[in-house]
């Protein structure tokens, strides 16, 4: 009994050293180790044997089981390995074919740049504060210090309705007496965002319809130094660091002391380029001390309380930010324009 | 305002560069938005300090083989002069005059090798100077015209300055010469003309700097250095000398509208020769922008840029003239006033003008002579035979100069600024630095006594200045002594009051108001640069946010992550481009909404005359702009819209959302099987998700409405609240707003109220926690009538299903031959779970037999065997 075993076993060994790949293996398996199989079915010996023959044949068996079992495993393993090496080599893929892009939405440049805006200025402690773009002549000119004709008003053509004395704003400043009388006695920290419009001819570098954003704070205590320094570390977080700020005196009407600001350009450093007009600076915006009219105007005493006012354009960061050329393209809503940002 | 730095100089020394120069004046609100340089190192055409010099012409004799050209014998600083053949027809006088040192002749001289502009070509080509024969005589240098310098396009002669022009001019008194006393030939040209042009950019409030007086006064003030204008005192010694008989009983001037001409200042100036004004004073003009014309106009215009003085001059004799018809034996009688009705007057370039009623005219008995401060009349002015003038320096009302110039369509120097402002103190001024400059320069006798009309003088602005006000607005740490004297720099009178400063403005600011004007002054001169930046120490004010602005983003986010892209769009259309939405209505033009639009008096283009009713029309707009090249559009806009009420002043400007898809439903690829469109249930998927998002229980009920495919609208409920619309476009829509598609392509919309729609969107909602226990999912196929809509048979489902009923998924419909006509099958994926256990299937089989039972009851739905 204990020959037939070990020839059986002996016949085992051989079969599964020449068996090759997974299918031939698991033939042997059936054929040796299964139900059926050549050395399962040799535990049928052991009622043949007698009580002194059995635990040794029983030994024996279970060893050449459990040798037959391990070897068998390994060559699988091996054998599974080969068979998965050879499947996923034939699944490689021209890893350079363009993929399959999801169908996403952006938000206009616009937006993304008004949130920049809010962004910075809200961690200065500035909320946003919004009004209407159908405005008075009041609202837009007279409480803000430019009387009837004044030549002031040169500087923004105005579109006129047919309702007397009612315009289209020419600029968020037409929020800041609303904002004022609203606020009042409260100090005053607010970015007024909007559509403005303007009478003017379109081209690459004018629009008739354009946002802005003006920036306003009133209190006891507010210098035009801390008009600098507000407007310095808006410059920095918005266009770099490194950005240098240089403030001109200018004119508004509703402004006193007024200025322009500069920022050293951001895309030669300053060195000079045909996008600063090789100055090495950059227009950015109009700024100044509240004027003490505007002030008495939306309810605040001028002797006792100041405040400084800037406007921004968004579109003029926009251009400037992403080298864009025609301020026309923002309302045209060109998809083609619309998914680079 | 064009600023030649060599005029500036004539009453500043400026110890700074041309770009110094420059920086400090844009600094301080005078912009330099540009800088011309004439021969200059920088400028286009530099001036070679070696060939191209100061020459004096010796002689001038004939060319032995032609009649057109001359031999020039020109001294330019060499041992042996130079003789040089030329054309030009200004030497021609010259000829045969033997030695011309007594003529003192200058003119400039460049040499071979030197780069000029060709005088024969046009436009400005740069060529270099080669010697050559001309007409067998060898010429290595020419006299040049203003155009081969660059100066000008002028090419009629070469610039010839003769010492006489020179001695016009005395020592004391500017205009300095161009040339120096004793010039000398050889001098770099560059030395002699080379110049600067600053270009300033005048603002509203710097009205001052519409002169070279007035930039000289603030570049002072910038730099400390001395200020030196013009003497103008009369008979000193300096001054205007005035020896002709006198002016009394020959003028009388009367102002009928003092508030509008303030002041006229009229001197007499008899015997004028209208010859050529020296070059000093051409050269200038040029530069400055001005084309000369002879000595009488272009002393007119030199004093108005120089002084900031506009001035007129008329014709004495014709006003004479016209006197001896009202009044033969009494004096010219000069009276400003406003139009009569229906008065009309021509202006000196001919044209024939309406006068607004407002316009003030110069007038005499006979009739009128001149728009006041704008521009002079043909009758009354300079001719060619006019040797005998009026000189009129006035001063207006600035806000009805730019009115009636605006009116007029005048925009004259002048007007430019008597518009900005020009102080009535600068009449008399400008009356006298005419007056003087029309005797030196062109031989006439100023007659004794000058007519000054000036009822109301205008008291001096006088602003108290407290320097804590001055500090705390400012921030700058200034003692009041400090900030005197920067004031006292700019011409202001400054002196000690109380604790503070009591100032002066003087006449030339007319832009001084109270002590805030004062500070932007102190802070100019100190240099804005110079002021510290600081951070904001001022008490934080309340913070209130801005919720209706947080959810609108939101919304915004929401539909970007749903794969829309934003659009913004011209607010401003017009109520044909609208009524698109609304096809079917011929003859009128019906309007989205009934209220009235907000129409502009003075639109840019017949179709964007109103600011628009509904933003789907300004979405559908982009979707058909977009439709010639894209393939794929889903697209949104958030904007206002604007709707006027019949008693109120101002719109309601309310808040809107559009929504336009139309195209491929995704972006395309190489191995797509076929393109997939976008249809009514994308954008209905859309919206929902949209909603879910937000929170939002939303209500779709199908509707009709014109502007949308009949039977593919639906309108959206909140409650009972209708917040927009949303279905397949109508074709005819689609067609009307130009939106291309191919066959059988939809194009889909909503048009939401967000105004309505955003207090609406919780602030907050409840998590649900994850359940604990497996669901039971069981599917379900209900017949239904056709028409039945399957939001009623999800609605009947989900309130019958009971607590354990936790999710209602339709996965097919079906009408059919398998089915009897008129009916449907809705079949449902649901799932059951139960918070506390795990369900058996006899649990659900109770739930679904249930359900069934009352479905069948409320909507006649059978199970689909």
């Amino acid at each position: 009994m204990l020959d037939e075993l070990e020839n059986q076993y002996k016949a085992a060994s051989t079969a599964l050293a020449a068996a090759e790949g997974r299918e031939a293996l698991e033939a042997w398996y059936r054929d040796t180790l299964g139900r059926k199989g050549n050395i399962y079915l040799l535990t049928r010996n052991l009622g043949a044997l007698s009580a002194e023959e059995r635990p040794a044949y029983g030994r024996r068996l279970n060893e050449v089981k459990a040798e037959l079992e391990a070897a068998y495993g390994e060559k699988l393993a091996l054998a599974e390995d080969e068979e998965l090496r050879a499947q996923l080599a034939a699944g490689a893929l021209d890893v350079t074919l363009p993929g399959r892009k999801p169908a996403e939405g952006r938000l206009h440049v616009i937006t993304q740049t008004l949130r920049d805006l809010y962004r910075v200025f809200g961690d200065m402690g500035f909320q946003v504060y919004r009004t209407r773009d159908v405005e008075t002549d009041e609202m837009n000119f007279e409480l803000l210090n430019f009387p009837p004709h004044h030549p002031a008003r040169e500087m923004q053509d105005s579109f006129y309705t047919t309702v007397e004395g009612v315009i289209l704003r020419t600029h968020t400043s037409a929020g800041q007496i609303r904002a004022m009388r609203e606020y009042y006695p409260e100090p005053i920290r607010v970015v007024l965002p909007g559509m403005c419009y303007r009478n003017e001819q379109v081209t690459a570098r004018s629009e008739m319809q354009f946002t802005q954003l003006e920036l306003l704070a009133v209190g006891e205590n507010i210098t035009f130094a801390d008009l600098k320094g507000t407007l310095t570390e808006f410059a920095r977080r918005m266009f770099g660091a490194e950005r240098q700020t240089r403030f001109r005196a200018s004119y508004f009407p509703f402004t006193e002391p007024s200025a322009e600001m500069d920022i050293s350009c951001f895309l030669c450093g300053g060195a000079g380029c045909n996008i600063c007009k090789y100055t090495g600076w950059l227009e950015i915006l109009g700024c100044g001390m509240v004027h003490p009219t505007v002030l008495r105007n939306g309810g605040y005493d001028p002797l006792k309380y100041f405040g400084f006012a800037a406007g921004l354009g968004p579109e003029r960061i926009a251009m400037l930010k992403y080298g864009i050329d025609d301020i026309r393209q923002f309302w045209a809503n060109d998809l083609r324009f619309l998914e680079q940002f | 305002m064009r600023v030649p730095l060599s005029w500036l100089r004539d009453y500043v020394d400026i110890d700074l560069t041309i770009d110094e120069a420059a920086e400090l004046l844009t600094n301080a609100g005078l912009e330099v938005e540009s800088i011309t340089r004439i021969g200059l190192p920088g400028a286009e055409l530099e001036w070679d300090r070696e060939r191209v010099v100061l020459g004096r012409v010796l002689r001038v004799e004939p060319h032995p083989d032609a009649d057109r050209l001359v031999l020039a014998t020109v001294d330019y600083g060499a041992a042996e002069p130079k003789t040089v053949v030329t054309g030009a027809p200004n030497l021609f006088p010259y000829l045969g005059r033997g030695d011309l040192s007594g003529e003192a002749l200058y003119s400039p001289l460049a040499m071979e090798g030197a780069t000029l502009y060709d005088g024969h070509k046009d436009g400005r080509v740069k060529a270099k100077l080669k010697g050559r024969p001309l007409r067998g005589i060898y010429n290595d240098a020419m006299l040049c015209s203003e155009k081969e310098l660059g100066i000008s396009d002028e090419h009629e002669g070469i610039i010839l300055i003769t010492h006489d022009e020179l001695r016009m001019t005395n020592e004391e008194s500017s205009p300095a010469p161009l040339l120096p006393r004793s010039p000398v030939p050889g001098t770099p040209l560059q030395d002699v003309l080379g110049d600067a042009v600053l270009e300033i950019a005048i603002l509203p409030n710097t009205a001052r700097a519409t002169s070279i007086l007035g930039v000289a006064r603030e570049l002072a003030a910038l730099t400390g250095a001395e200020f030196r204008p013009p003497s103008y005192d009369v008979d000193d010694a300096a001054g205007v000398v005035m020896d002709g008989p006198p002016v009394d009983g020959r003028v009388v001037v009367t102002t009928e509208n003092p508030d509008l001409n303030p002041r006229f200042v009229a001197l007499i100036i008899e015997g004028v020769a209208q010859i050529p004004s020296p070059y000093w004073m051409q050269y200038r003009l040029r530069l400055a922008g001005q084309r000369p014309i002879n000595v009488v106009v272009d002393v007119s215009n030199y004093v108005m840029l120089e002084v900031g003085q506009p001035n007129h001059t008329f014709d004495y004799d014709t006003l004479r003239r016209r006197a001896d018809e009202y009044a033969p034996d009494g004096p010219i009688q000069i009276n400003t006033r406003l139009p009569h009705p229906g008065e009309t007057l021509t202006t000196l370039d001919g044209a024939t003008h309406k006068l607004e009623p407002y316009t003030i005219l110069v007038t005499d008995p006979a009739g009128n002579l001149s728009i006041g401060g704008i521009m002079g009349g043909l009758e009354s002015e300079i001719r060619p035979e006019t040797s005998n003038v009026l000189l009129e320096a006035a001063a207006w009302d600035f806000i009805n100069i730019r009115r009636s110039a605006t009116a007029l369509d005048l925009h004259t120097e002048a007007a430019y600024r008597f518009s900005r402002g020009v102080h009535p103190s600068l009449a008399l001024l400008g009356a006298q630095r005419a007056a003087d400059l029309l005797r030196r320069l062109a031989g006439g006798t100023v007659a004794r006594g000058i007519i000054d009309t000036y009822p109301n003088p205008p008291a001096p602005v006088v602003v108290d200045l407290d320097p804590v006000y001055a500090r705390k607005l400012s921030g700058l740490d200034l003692t009041t002594q400090e900030m005197g004297e920067m004031l006292e720099r700019l011409g202001f009178a400054v002196e000690s009051h109380g604790d503070g400063l009591r100032v002066t403005a003087p006449d030339h600011r007319l832009d001084i108001e109270g002590p805030h004007d004062l500070v932007e002054e102190i802070c100019r001169i100190y240099g804005y640069d110079r002021i510290p930046s600081t951070r904001l120490a001022d008490t934080l004010p309340p913070q209130r946010g801005n919720p209706k602005l947080e959810r609108e983003e939101r919304v915004r986010d929401t539909l970007v992550r749903l794969g829309l892209q934003e659009v913004w769009s011209y607010r401003l259309t017009s109520a044909a481009r609208e009524a698109r939405l609304l096809p079917g209505s011929p003859g009128q033009l019906p309007s989205p909404d009934e209220r009235p639009y907000v129409t502009l008096s003075n639109p840019p283009a017949p179709d964007r005359n109103v600011m628009r009713h509904t933003i789907l029309a300004s979405a559908l707009e982009a979707a058909a702009a977009n439709s010639r090249h894209a393939e794929r559009i889903a697209l949104f806009e958030i904007g206002d819209v604007y709707l006027a009420g019949e008693d109120e002043l101002l719109p309601d400007e309310l808040t809107r959302l559009a929504v336009v898809l139309t195209g491929r439903r995704d972006r395309g690829h190489w191995d797509d099987d076929g393109v997939a469109t976008f249809d009514f249930l994308d954008l209905k998927g859309i919206l929902d998700a949209f909603f879910e998002d937000l929170h939002l229980p939303v209500a779709y009920e199908a509707t009709t409405h014109p502007t949308y495919r009949p039977g593919r609208a639906a309108r959206l409920l909140v409650g009972n609240r209708q917040i927009g619309t949303m279905g397949e476009l109508h074709p005819g829509v689609a067609k009307g707003f130009e939106v291309r598609v191919e066959r059988g392509q939809a194009v889909l919309a909503a048009d939401l109220d967000l105004e309505a729609l955003l207090p609406l969107i919780p602030d907050h909602y409840r998590y649900t926690s994850l359940p604990a226990y497996p669901p039971v999912r069981e599917d379900l196929a209900l017949v239904v009538d056709a028409t039945l809509p399957a939001a009623a048979v999800e609605a009947a489902l989900r309130q019958s299903g009971g607590a354990l009923l936790r999710d209602v998924v339709l996965f097919d419909v079906y009408e059919g031959r398998q089915l009897p006509p008129g009916k449907k099958s809705l079949a449902y994926h649901l799932t059951f779970q139960a918070p506390n256990r795990t369900l058996t299937d006899d649990d659900v089989s109770k739930q679904r037999g249930r359900l069934l039972k009352l479905l069948e009851r409320e909507l006649g739905a059978k199970l689909r065997e």
